[in-house]
């Protein structure tokens, strides 16, 4: 067990120093020389060159890169050309934010897609396996930006039960766990859910009604045991599929957000990324964009790690 | 040659007729209908099967509107009316007939604007599915048929892309790029080429395996030969599959793109772009508001049952 776990840690560097290429390749695609963000536009040759070695732009990429990491991995990230911050202090006070609602989207779709889903899987053909799946597609098919927009126009335009936007009353970013708080949760955390809820809970139906239908069902079935606890055995044994898929839901959850965050004016990562985007802030995007894609490189190795505690066979 | 051939025909008949499904086939020859093939079974199929009749009508029905878009529109997608702005649908109170699903922020019609809309929203999503799927399966054939160090250095490459949450990264890429419709089926492309090599490198690896690819190799056939007549029938019914699957997927995040305003910029009529401008209506008009989003629903939902009519129906599992 130790050894795979230090495998699986191990196997995660170089997909982690790969991601960090990919985000600093990332600026360089974008149109004309970042250094013009900085610069006014009537600078002269020497102005530019005098900028571009203060910046160490002026030499090679590779030589750029390994200075990059080399600043990132002391958590510099660099200074955000629109407010003049370091980038890491504006990441981290957003980040807080947008966990907070992947938290609570993740605590929500694991456990109704879980229960739906294995309801769905050991009642096979019957009515209520129909009305799952049926959720399930509707729940993968809906662009989640639209649902909250419906969801404010109804909850908060109609009946004026909830909040159209922000994360707390007359505008404050901090949290509480007072009703005025978590009413701002309720229609992101549903918005944000919908999505994984409906493909964990068909690919948990899918796995379970696969297990069932495995020999040593059979076995347990022809010694008697008692239908509750076959399915004790066959839930241990679609789990590791389960986690799996829920693994890689935080994908939806986290990059979801951006979406999520736009319609409710969330001041999360998305917000940030969203904001950086049109201001042209690099480093802003890119350091958001490293910054989550860790977030979700460390789930899928937490993801992995179980999946491999709770079932031997994957341990090899 | 010719009798020799005749000689096998004979001899595979008297062989055949002991097993049961040559004796059906041969049924079939005698009362002069052609044998039945995979694709037939497959048709046959998906012609008793009512719900890939209904969404293929709707897609159809979306994709004819969007082609005769012109011909068939009530209004000018850019005429807008200051005095006819955010009408409410014709079975609201309000409404009137001239606009039946009433009219945007700028009294442009909505209907028009949606049939417009297709035709932008459509081309920026199933373009990047289909040059994925034709880069993705490539390198997925080759990693999978050459293993070794090429499959290691391909499908490593991919995991890297796997390590990014793909809206995320379609945000991040179009966001360096600057908006626009080519910047966004560039990023579409590259986020879901991982997906398509991988599911293209585990088809093919299977296939490579199997005794009819040993024993074509063992008589001589060229690399080339054994792709293209015994590994591409093979794989090709399940990347498809797959790459139907990820249709919606693509039109969800193409259309997310052109909400965040990356997409395509007005006053161009697109789906995402739409809802994006409404959504500042939303206290005024809710239903004007949601509505670009129910086409986007209604075809995503489309495409992915479609998607999974036609997985039963082929027989293909992932």
């Amino acid at each position: 067990m130790f050894s795979y776990i230090l495998r699986r840690v191990l196997y995660t560097i170089p997909i982690a120093l790969g991601v960090t290429v990919i985000c600093f390749l990332l600026v360089q695609l974008g149109p004309g020389d970042p250094i013009n963000a900085l610069l006014p536009e009537e600078a002269t040759q020497e102005m530019i060159d005098q900028v571009k070695a203060e910046y160490g732009l002026d030499k090679p990429l590779p030589v750029q890169y390994a200075t990059w990491l080399g600043h990132a991995l002391t958590g510099d990230l660099g200074t955000s050309i629109a407010t003049g911050r370091s980038v890491s202090t504006e990441i981290f006070s957003a980040l807080g934010n947008t966990l907070m609602l992947a938290f609570g989207g993740m605590l929500v779709s694991f456990v109704v897609g879980l229960t739906l889903g294995s309801i769905a899987g050991s009642r096979q053909g019957t009515l209520s396996d129909r009305v799952v799946t049926g959720f399930a597609v509707t729940g993968v098919s809906v662009p989640h930006y639209w649902i909250a927009i419906v969801l404010v126009a109804i909850f908060a335009v109609g009946l004026h039960w909830l909040p159209a936007m922000g994360m707390g009353p007359r505008g404050s970013t901090g949290f509480a766990l007072d009703w005025a708080h978590i009413q701002h949760f309720v229609l992101p955390i549903f918005a944000l859910s919908l999505i994984p809820t409906g493909i964990i809970a068909r690919s948990v139906r899918g796995s379970v009604s696969e297990t069932y239908g495995q020999d040593f069902v059979q076995t347990l079935r022809a010694k008697g045991m008692p239908e509750r606890q076959v399915f004790v055995h066959v839930a241990r044994n679609a789990c590791s599929a389960a986690i799996a898929v829920m693994g890689l839901q935080m994908a939806e959850l986290l990059g979801g957000s951006i979406l999520i965050e736009t319609v409710f004016v969330w001041p999360g990562t998305g917000q940030l990324l969203n904001n950086a985007i049109f201001m042209r802030d690099l480093p802003i995007l890119q350091g958001t964009i490293l910054i989550m894609a860790l977030i979700f490189v460390a789930t899928n190795l937490v993801a992995d790690i179980l999946q491999a505690l709770i079932d031997p066979r994957i341990r090899r | 040659m010719n009798t020799s051939t005749l000689d096998a025909r004979d001899k595979s008949r008297i062989e055949t007729t002991s097993t049961a499904s040559a004796l059906m086939a041969n049924e079939a020859q005698l009362s002069g209908k052609p044998p039945k093939g995979y694709w037939h079974n497959v048709g046959n199929k998906l012609r008793h099967d009512w719900v890939a009749l209904t969404t293929m009508t709707i897609l159809g029905l979306i994709v004819l509107a969007a082609i005769f878009a012109p011909w068939i529109t009530p209004h000018d997608p850019y005429q807008a009316s200051m005095l006819d702005r955010l009408t409410p649908p014709a079975w609201a109170s309000r409404g009137t007939a001239e606009y039946l699903l009433g009219t945007d922020e700028l009294g442009r019609d909505i209907l028009t604007r949606l049939i417009y809309g297709a035709r932008v929203t459509l081309l920026m999503s199933i373009s990047p599915v289909l040059m994925a799927l034709m880069i993705g399966g490539t390198l997925g054939l080759i990693a999978g048929y050459a293993g070794g160090k090429i499959n290691m250095c391909i499908m490593r490459l991919t995991d890297v892309f796997y390590a990014f949450p793909s809206i995320l990264l379609a945000v991040a890429i179009s966001g360096a790029m600057g908006a626009g419709i080519v910047n966004g089926v560039f990023s579409l492309t590259l986020i879901f080429i991982p997906p398509l090599a991988r599911i293209t490198e585990s088809v093919t690896t299977k296939i490579r395996n199997e005794d009819y690819v040993q024993a074509a190799r063992a008589t001589g056939a060229g690399t080339l030969t054994i792709i293209r007549v015994h590994v591409l029938g093979n794989v090709l019914g399940p990347v498809l599959i797959y790459a139907s699957s990820l249709l919606s997927v693509s039109i969800v995040i193409a259309s997310g793109l052109s909400f965040l305003g990356l997409g395509v910029s007005p006053p161009i009529a697109d789906w995402g772009l739409m809802l994006n401008a409404l959504r500042e209506s939303i206290y005024v008009a809710p239903i004007n508001a949601a509505l670009p989003g129910v086409i986007i629903f209604i075809t995503c939902m489309s495409f992915n049952l479609l998607s999974d009519s036609l997985r039963s129906a082929m027989d293909v599992r992932l």
